[in-house]
């Protein structure tokens, strides 16, 4: 929730130079006269002023960083994720298949060990797995977003019996048991794009598990900007826009949404992380990615095979996994006080 | 309150009947061929015939359908026999009636889910209260960090790292995790299920942490806790009588839904520990393509959520007055 008068200075769409709240009494020293800010800037001071949201935000870019320069890093650091070096070396895994140094294997050489049986690299793994879940992640969230938005604010700016249907129909679609569909439909999406018989590609398994996580992920974020839109459609500066005689494209766009980034920023942060986890989900259970293709869910079913043998091969997708998803929340805890300094944890 | 139980069980019962239908449609009229996934890889256009024969997939969906949910009431004749009252039909992986498979492994999933519940509520609803009456200290910071950590932790990490530490690593201080009926060895029971029970509850028990705290600290600031103070009573009385009374609804409302869904089967914990409960179930019937099956623990596994849904607002009722129910 913003403030009134933030809400009031978005509403207007942008800044409001007049409006006294908005200027920040501790300017921070830069200047010592009054500077009128609109509360991106001032959210954004905030922001930057709280420092476990500034290191949480450094370790998120820092994963995407990784993800998108993964050949990069490999490339210098000379291995690639699907050389099965074990195989090919002698001296790397002994006759059972598990690593003859101690700790999983980890040496100069292999940074963070080599994988049992077929004696990749655990880092370069690592390291594309974050680009395959990552990627997976970032779209079924966006779309999820973008569903949420439209779904939940078209319900509460309408109403009546428009509201009353979607609102059964979320109904319908949270009765669903969430995890238990995402593990059923997968095959049956897969199913319908590739006969039983022949190799799902990767591609289709990627886009399949964007599908089932988006088809049964968006209604949190509707139901939450519904109720939003709902307390928001009866305020004065909606009203003025409608005797005015602006258009309800207008309205959503110019007066409604710009009160909403708020929670469709934290929901957002906060939806990424568990996106993330639940496909990790579906690929340990052997419904999501599976080999070749590197990916942290599928790191960890290895994991549980080879666990009783080398148990440190887990700990690196679990250590990064949890630094992952604990920076998001932060960060998302950050965002929400800096977007709306009354809340208080 | 009779009446509100006949209302929501009746709304219960379309939404079931709903999500059944959806999920039917999905499995049976959308793959090409259903029994192209009964028949395997090697299959012929004969054995395929037959497999559509026998399990009337010959049939237009909708009459699938209808044969199937009567089936399950009446019970139904299949050319492979009879299946008696409740019939979900056959298993495409190993040609037994579905129903059996899952009263069969049940009692696993019940286990699981009652007794990760049970050590999660104490736990988590405990740590939350400890954390609300000493707020802003050590305590409450801790038990804050705690639940941030907890809340990121998975199943399918500290389950294997709990296995190979106390299983067959360097503690080798619990048995192989596994379902013992308890009627048989409530002991050999306990200690299969303890570790699979920890490992469950502690992705919970964050979360009840946190939502306990937040929950007792806005009661604690309601006028009729002041009222109670002003009057007189003692801290702990106010704490356990007045506070902890306003905090209880809301979690009774998260735990019914947790719940819920537990007893559909916690697919990660029960893959992690080889527990042949439901969610295991439902993951070997995905990778077998076993439709019936997994149907079945659909079905199951949406009739815990709803009903749960239902017992959640009848108590709900009964621990706060407010709440009328129509």
């Amino acid at each position: 929730m913003t403030s009134p008068s933030q809400a009031a200075a978005a509403g207007a769409g942008g800044s409001s130079p007049l409006d006294p709240l908005n200027i920040t009494p501790d300017g921070g020293g830069d200047s010592g006269k009054l500077v009128g800010r609109s509360p991106g800037q001032l959210m954004w001071r905030r922001f930057k002023r709280d420092r476990t949201g500034v290191i949480s935000a450094f370790i998120v870019l820092f994963f995407l960083l990784v993800a998108v320069a993964a050949p990069l890093i490999s490339k210098l650091y000379g291995k690639d994720p699907t050389t099965t070096y074990g195989l090919d070396r002698p001296g790397l895994l002994n006759e059972f298949g598990y690593p003859i140094r101690p700790n999983g294997g980890i040496s100069g050489d292999f940074w963070f060990g080599i994988e049992p049986t077929l004696g990749r690299d655990v880092f370069t793994q690592l390291v594309y797995g974050i680009r395959t879940s990552l990627l997976i992640a970032a779209i079924a969230t966006l779309l999820c977003v973008a569903t949420g938005v439209l779904i939940g604010v078209t319900a509460g700016y309408i109403g009546g019996r428009t509201d009353y249907f979607l609102g059964r129909f979320i109904d319908l679609l949270l009765a669903f048991p969430s995890q238990l569909s995402f593990v059923a439909f997968t095959p049956v999406v897969y199913s319908l794009f590739v006969s039983p018989e022949k190799e799902t590609p990767t591609y289709l398994r990627v886009m399949t598990l964007i599908l089932v996580l988006w088809l049964l992920g968006w209604m949190g974020m509707a139901r939450l900007l519904r109720g939003q839109v709902l307390s928001l459609r009866e305020r004065e500066f909606v009203e003025a826009a409608k005797v005015t005689g602006a258009s309800p494209w207008r309205i959503i766009t110019k007066e409604l949404l710009p009160n909403l980034w708020t929670p469709i920023l934290v929901q957002t942060t906060l939806m990424l992380p568990t996106m993330v986890t639940v496909e990790a989900g579906l690929s340990f259970l052997g419904v999501g990615i599976v080999e070749p293709t590197p990916d942290w869910g599928r790191m960890f079913k290895a994991g549980a095979d080879y666990y009783e043998s080398d148990l440190t091969y887990i700990f690196f997708p679990g250590i990064a996994m949890i630094i992952f998803v604990v920076a998001f929340n932060l960060l998302g805890d950050s965002v929400r006080d800096a977007f709306d300094p009354k809340t208080n944890r | 309150m009779l009446r509100f139980l006949a209302r929501r069980s009746l709304g219960a019962l379309v939404i079931i009947l709903l999500i059944s239908a959806i999920t039917f449609f999905l499995f049976f009229a959308l793959p090409s061929e259903p029994a192209l996934m009964s028949c395997g890889k090697n299959c012929t256009p004969d054995a395929l015939a037959v497999i559509n024969k026998n399990l009337g997939l010959d049939q237009p969906v909708p009459v699938q359908y209808w044969h199937y949910m009567t089936g399950i009431f009446a019970g139904r004749d299949l050319t492979v026999g009879h299946c008696p009252a409740p019939c979900f039909g056959y298993s495409f992986s190993n040609q037994q009636p579905v129903w059996g498979t899952i009263v069969d492994r049940y009692p696993t999933t019940l286990s699981l889910a009652l007794g990760g519940a049970f050590v999660f509520l104490i736990v988590g609803v405990g740590f939350g209260m400890i954390a609300a009456a000493r707020r802003g200290t050590v305590v409450d910071k801790l038990f804050s960090s705690l639940s941030l950590i907890g809340n990121s932790l998975q199943i399918y990490f500290v389950g294997v790292i709990a296995l190979g530490l106390f299983v067959s690593g360097g503690l080798r201080i619990l048995d192989e995790p596994g379902y013992h009926p308890f009627t048989e060895n409530p002991g050999k029971w306990f200690m299969g299920m303890l570790l699979p029970w920890l490992v469950l509850s502690i992705i919970f028990v964050a979360n009840y942490t946190r939502m306990t705290r937040s929950q007792m600290i806005e009661q604690l600031g309601e006028e009729h806790v002041r009222t109670a103070r002003a009057k007189g009573l003692s801290r702990r009385a106010v704490f356990f009588r007045y506070a902890w009374r306003g905090a209880l609804a809301p979690i009774v409302t998260i735990f019914g839904i947790d719940l819920g869904s537990l007893f559909g089967g916690a697919m990660i914990t029960e893959f992690t520990f080889n527990l042949h409960g439901l969610g295991r179930l439902a993951v070997s019937s995905v990778t077998e393509t076993d439709l019936p099956t997994l149907m079945a623990v659909m079905l199951v596994g949406c009739t815990a959520i709803v009903v749960a849904n239902i017992i959640v607002d009848a108590a709900y009722a009964f621990i706060d007055p407010r709440v009328r129910l129509a």
